[in-house]
């Protein structure tokens, strides 16, 4: 692939091509049902490799991008572009799709499921790629449709409930981001001189009065934290995911709630930099409670799934507040834990499907002695556990000590109150484990089957990424940070906020004796 | 050698890694013997390390080895880094030292579990994280290695985890020890904040050279105290220890004895310069919460009858006579203790696994007896135990409690009271253990049927694996002492080795009453240690005086069952009415309102799914047509 190639403009576009490809196949032709899905969800991963392995961890801009005029009378282009931000979550895109299509099979109708999975993967690809406030609201909103026939179709008892109830609450979430998104690009017209879209001129070239931009900041704040979800919006999310299918939850968990606190980096720091440093106390306020109030929460759920549920309101508090505290570590480790939360979520709900594949509930209260039949599940339920609880050596502890020490310096008393957050989620996780793998098997657990090859192969995906990146997170810290260090001057340049500086360190005299 | 000190924790993380891979081919020995050669080779590297540094001048025992870059971003640089200097390789000696033993040890006491493999496996992980705990260069990789071990002792604890209480216990110990890690944090974000740095070098310099006010530095040596409490089963926190005992045995001597628990005491000597730095009463508040805990537990150890139950609240005891060193500002003195207590403490674990072994999975004290003449070895190492931790002298355990008395009485006379009725209760309830256990009338005999036992019910002594290691800890239980005699200063063999990293905090005594009459100090020292002892043969062998083991004794002045009940009571209750809110209230507002638009457009029957199914529809075609406009336009 050389340099010319629109490889963004792909990511978005096949898995499009691969959903009408698999539209038009006769329902008779299973098998090329899913090659196709295979190809087309594996292509585009190996593209956001390939992309991942191009990307120049030096150029804190956008890169590979693609912009061309599409309706310009109303200012709209297809305008993408890639940076540090949004990096890793394309990359974590394109791994997730090809691992939950390859891994996870429907219970009926392979055809329209694997559609809508490729569909909701160019939503995704899209919203996290599109550097048009129009054309990213568009992948916003699409990427609705095939996550409410994925609930709605495949998902458990409840799912037209939840199906509607997600629909619904984000939906109208949206409707006060299209309101934003016009009313943004009339109101710069003045500015500019004439109609866009375009997030790189607007933010570039506007200038709102304050109280406006905090206006459209706030139209903006509420579609995503509706997505993230933060506190109290967040009720959509416990139905949604217990109801969903169990692929259907991994993207949920790993993909679709990052849209919301990207949508926060992307549009609400970077677009409206004064009016976020305004929102600032309100929204780690939010975060903290999100982080408490969601474990705790978590901690009283009979219903393994909706535990884990519960345990990503907590998680995803933990980003926004990164977000919201605004230094370079904990900006740098929200983007990591973005990333480590769809890795260590994601494998959550693996499991928990895998459990319900077993034995067809997911009531905490029937599951019992799972270790003694089946220590290898065991031990991988254990590993992604302690990811999740943050244990240091997992991907988990490099994101969350990373937003934690980071926002200790602007947010001193709210930092404090949030790591008390790392206490309840052993409280919650380790007390559900005993519940469901420790003690004597009971009759109905005592057939529990081990992992099959299948499974553990998909697994071993998870976990070697969980492990890889708590060991040698540098890698990606290095390609995040010049675009967190660029983000973090525009805010301080366009608002009276002060970043918070840690004293000039002097290396102490070590002495340094050669080896025998 | 210095170069090679990165193989110290690589060792044991190898026989980890080979044992997860190969672990079931293994087996039984296989696996044990592959843990031990690993946690042995590994003490040998030590070893080497040591004498390398002996052979340096004081300012150049100080060695750095990077392996790579952590965590950086921006101001913050974190380094996997080690670091060998007097105080970690001295932890590293008994970590690797004990842990080889200890690994010997199961060989032997494991024999026959089915999950053989898996307990060496945990035991390893185990070495190398409280490896990467001593030797780490900064606060983030001694973190690594504190939440490691935190893990692994979660795991033993919880080893037999088809027992509930065995799991209870874990979880109990994990969690409890995640409110001090919390503590720990905050000290590494007060630290990040204040100097910008997470290595202890950077740290301390900053406190020596007084660039660190004494409020952070009070704030960062609270909060590092209260992750000590955690791990260290200090008030309040201790309550997970006693539980721990759960676990198998030798976990009980290698992690809730000698190691693990010590960490809280070498993290605050590791950061002496900056508790040096606080205000003073930083200092009164550890000293006083030592004191406290060491007395507190003593009690409580005076009435258990399970024999491992007075380990635990032993062991609970002896780390607040650490801390009561800590607080008063005697960093040698807290190392010299923790280094004795590893050796009489495992030694004590070890032999009670050996009697418990020999019982046949008896562990109440109440059924045993007599059990010196059918143990031999056993009862021999053990009485070798007693004595040192009972302060009898030439044992260990005097010269090193005698020490922290030494300076507690030079800090404040009333903790040094706390301090020498506690040793006083030490004497006693040790005595009264060993009585229990190994003299008077064998009672077994009477309970050998009601436990179901067949045939030969008979104690027996163990085998050399489990023996040999009882040897080996008794010997360094009787010489151990000889690190650092009271005698004249060129006999503080420990204080002068450990002097380039504490010189700067460590406090002077010389020229205080207390160290003008210390051969007084001393003289009552073993007064206190013979009457316990005697007072304890007089109630126990002889009858001479009526047993006095109060209920409240017994159950640990029932703040392990307040703090449950509590718990479990309006603890569990509030989380309930917290889930209770958030369906009924805040999901409840949801729906309401979803009803109440929908009773009002008057589209109720229409609403349920039927109009968002075809607005899906909708979005769903505009976004084709959108996207198939944008197509024709042949934009790609």
């Amino acid at each position: 692939m050389n340099a010319s190639f629109p490889i963004l403009s792909a990511l978005v576009l096949l898995p499009i091509l691969g959903a009408i490809l698999i539209t038009v196949i006769s329902n008779k032709h299973l098998e090329y049902v899913k090659l196709i899905a295979m190809i087309f969800s594996v292509g585009v991963g190996g593209m956001s490799i390939w992309l991942l392995a191009s990307f120049q961890s030096d150029d804190s801009g956008f890169q590979f991008v693609s912009q061309h005029d599409w309706v310009t009378s109303w200012g709209i282009s297809w305008h993408l572009g890639v940076d540090g931000v949004s990096l890793f979550l394309v990359v974590l895109t394109g791994i997730l799709f090809p691992l939950v299509i390859l891994g996870i099979d429907p219970h009926h109708d392979h055809k329209r499921y694997l559609a809508w999975l490729l569909l909701l993967e160019a939503g995704v690809m899209g919203s996290f790629l599109s550097l048009d406030l129009f054309l990213f609201f568009i992948f916003f909103e699409i990427v609705l449709v095939p996550m409410y026939f994925l609930i709605g179709g495949w998902g458990y008892d409840k799912r037209v409930y939840a199906a509607t109830k997600f629909f619904l609450y984000t939906m109208l979430g949206s409707a006060f981001m299209l309101v934003g998104i016009i009313a943004t690009a009339v109101l710069a017209r003045r500015d500019i001189g004439y109609l866009t879209f375009d997030l790189v001129t607007l933010t570039e070239q506007a200038s709102f009065a304050t109280n406006t931009g905090r206006w459209l900041f706030v139209s903006f704040a509420i579609a995503f934290a509706v997505k993230v979800p933060i506190f109290p919006l967040h009720t959509w999310l416990p139905d949604a995911h217990t109801q969903a299918p169990t692929g259907g939850s991994v993207i949920l968990a790993g993909v679709l709630l990052k849209m919301g606190t990207y949508g926060f980096l992307r549009f609400g720091l970077y677009l409206f930099p004064e009016a976020a440093v305004w929102a600032k106390p309100v929204l780690l306020t939010l975060a903290v409670i999100g982080i408490i109030y969601g474990a705790i929460a978590a901690t009283m759920q009979t219903d393994l799934k909706r535990l884990v549920a519960y345990s990503s309101v907590a998680h995803l508090g933990f980003i926004v507040l990164g977000i919201f505290a605004i230094t370079s570590q904990s900006l740098t480790g929200s983007v990591m834990q973005m990333v480590n939360h769809g890795i260590s979520t994601g494998a959550l709900f693996l499991l928990v499907g895998m459990i319900y594949e077993r034995r067809h509930t997911r009531e905490i209260a029937e599951l019992r002695g799972i270790q003694s039949v089946a220590p290898i599940f065991s031990a991988a339920f254990m590993i992604v556990m302690l990811s999740s609880i943050g244990v240091p050596g997992l991907n988990g502890f490099a994101g969350e000590f990373l937003i934690l020490i980071g926002s200790f310096q602007s947010a001193r008393w709210w930092t404090i109150v949030a790591a008390t957050g790392v206490i309840l989620a052993a409280l919650y996780l380790l007390w559900a484990y005993q519940r469901v793998f420790h003690g004597e098997p009971d009759e109905a657990n005592s057939t529990f089957a081990e992992l099959t090859l299948r499974e553990g192969a998909l697994l071993a995906v998870f976990i070697g990424i969980i492990g890889f990146t708590g060991i040698y997170p540098k890698p990606m810290l290095e390609r995040i940070e010049p675009s967190i260090d660029k983000l973090m001057e525009h805010v301080v340049s366009h608002s009276d906020y002060k970043a918070p500086t840690t004293p000039e360190v002097k290396t102490p005299e070590t002495t340094k004796v050669e080896g025998h | 050698m210095l170069e090679l000190v990165w193989l110290i924790p690589a060792l044991p993380l190898a026989g980890f890694l080979l044992i997860l891979l190969f672990g079931r081919i293994l087996g039984e020995p296989g696996a044990g013997i592959l843990a031990t050669l690993m946690t042995a080779s590994s003490f040998l590297v030590v070893v080497g390390v040591y004498f390398d540094l002996l052979s340096r001048t004081a300012e150049e025992r100080h060695h750095v080895v990077t392996l790579f870059s952590w965590l950086p971003v921006g101001s913050l640089q974190v380094d996997m880094a080690l670091l060998a200097d007097p105080l970690s390789i001295t932890m590293a000696l008994f970590v690797t030292g004990i842990g080889s033993l200890i690994h010997l040890y199961s060989i032997g006491y494991m024999h026959g579990d089915p999950k053989f493999s898996k307990f060496f496996l945990y035991l390893n992980l185990f070495v190398f994280s409280m490896l990467m705990l001593v030797l780490g260069e900064n606060l983030l990789v001694t973190f690594l290695g504190w939440e490691g071990v935190g893990a692994c002792s979660y795991f033993l604890i919880s080893f037999w985890h088809t027992r509930d209480s065995a799991a209870t216990a874990g979880k109990k110990a994990f969690v409890t020890n995640r409110v001090g890690d919390w503590g720990m944090m905050v000290a590494m974000f007060l630290a990040f904040s204040a100097v910008g740095t997470l290595s202890y070098a950077g740290i301390n310099a900053a406190a020596e050279g007084g660039k660190l006010a004494a409020v952070t530095a009070t704030g960062i040596a609270m909060m590092l105290f209260v992750g000590a409490c955690g791990k260290s089963a200090q008030l309040p926190l201790y309550i997970w220890l006693p539980d721990a005992m759960e676990g198998p045995t030798p976990v009980s001597a290698l992690i809730h004895a000698a190691t693990m628990v010590t960490s809280g005491v070498f993290l605050l000597t590791r950061m002496a310069p900056v508790l040096h730095a606080s205000y003073p009463w930083a200092g009164d508040v550890i000293a006083t919460v030592g004191a406290l805990t060491a007395l507190f537990a003593a009690t409580i150890a005076v009435a258990q009858t399970d024999i491992k139950k007075v380990l635990a609240y032993s062991t609970v005891s002896q780390l607040g006579f650490m801390f009561l060193a800590i607080g008063s500002g005697a960093y040698v003195a807290a190392i010299f203790h923790m280094v004795t207590h590893a050796f009489f403490k495992a030694l004590l674990f070890l032999g009670s696994g050996s009697v418990i072994h020999g019982m046949h999975h008896e562990q109440d004290m109440r059924k045993m007896g007599a059990l010196r003449k059918l143990m031999p070895i056993t009862g021999f190492t053990f009485i070798i135990g007693w004595l040192a931790i009972a302060g009898i002298p030439p044992f260990a355990g005097f010269w090193s409690k005698d020490e922290v008395l030494l300076y507690a009485f030079a800090n404040n006379r009333l903790l040094w009271l706390i301090g020498v009725i506690t040793a006083l209760l030490t004497a006693y309830y040790m005595t009264r253990q060993v009585i229990m256990v190994f003299f008077g009338e064998a009672r077994w005999n009477d309970h050998a049927e009601e436990n179901g036992a067949h045939g030969d019910h008979t104690p027996h002594e163990s085998p050399w694996t489990m023996v040999t290691p009882l040897v080996i800890l008794a010997g360094l239980s009787i010489v151990g002492g000889a690190m650092q005699l009271p005698f004249s200063k060129s006999t503080h063999f420990l204080e002068h080795w450990l002097e380039p990293v504490i010189h700067h905090s460590e406090v002077s005594i010389s020229g205080t009453w207390a160290y003008s009459n210390k051969w007084l100090l001393l003289a009552l020292a073993i007064l206190i240690a013979v009457s316990g002892v005697v007072a304890a043969i007089a109630v126990y062998a002889k009858g001479k005086f009526k047993i006095i083991e109060p209920k409240i004794l017994a159950d640990a002045w029932r703040y392990d069952s307040a703090v449950s009940a509590i718990v479990g009571g309006p603890g569990r209750a509030a989380f309930g009415g917290v889930a209770t809110f958030d369906a009924k209230v805040v999901d409840g507002a949801v729906n309401g309102i979803g009803s109440e638009v929908r009773a009002a457009s008057g589209l109720l029957r229409k609403m349920q799914s039927g109009l968002v199914r075809s607005y899906a529809f909708v979005i769903g075609l505009g976004a084709v047509v959108l996207l198939a406009w944008f197509l024709l336009r042949g934009i790609l």
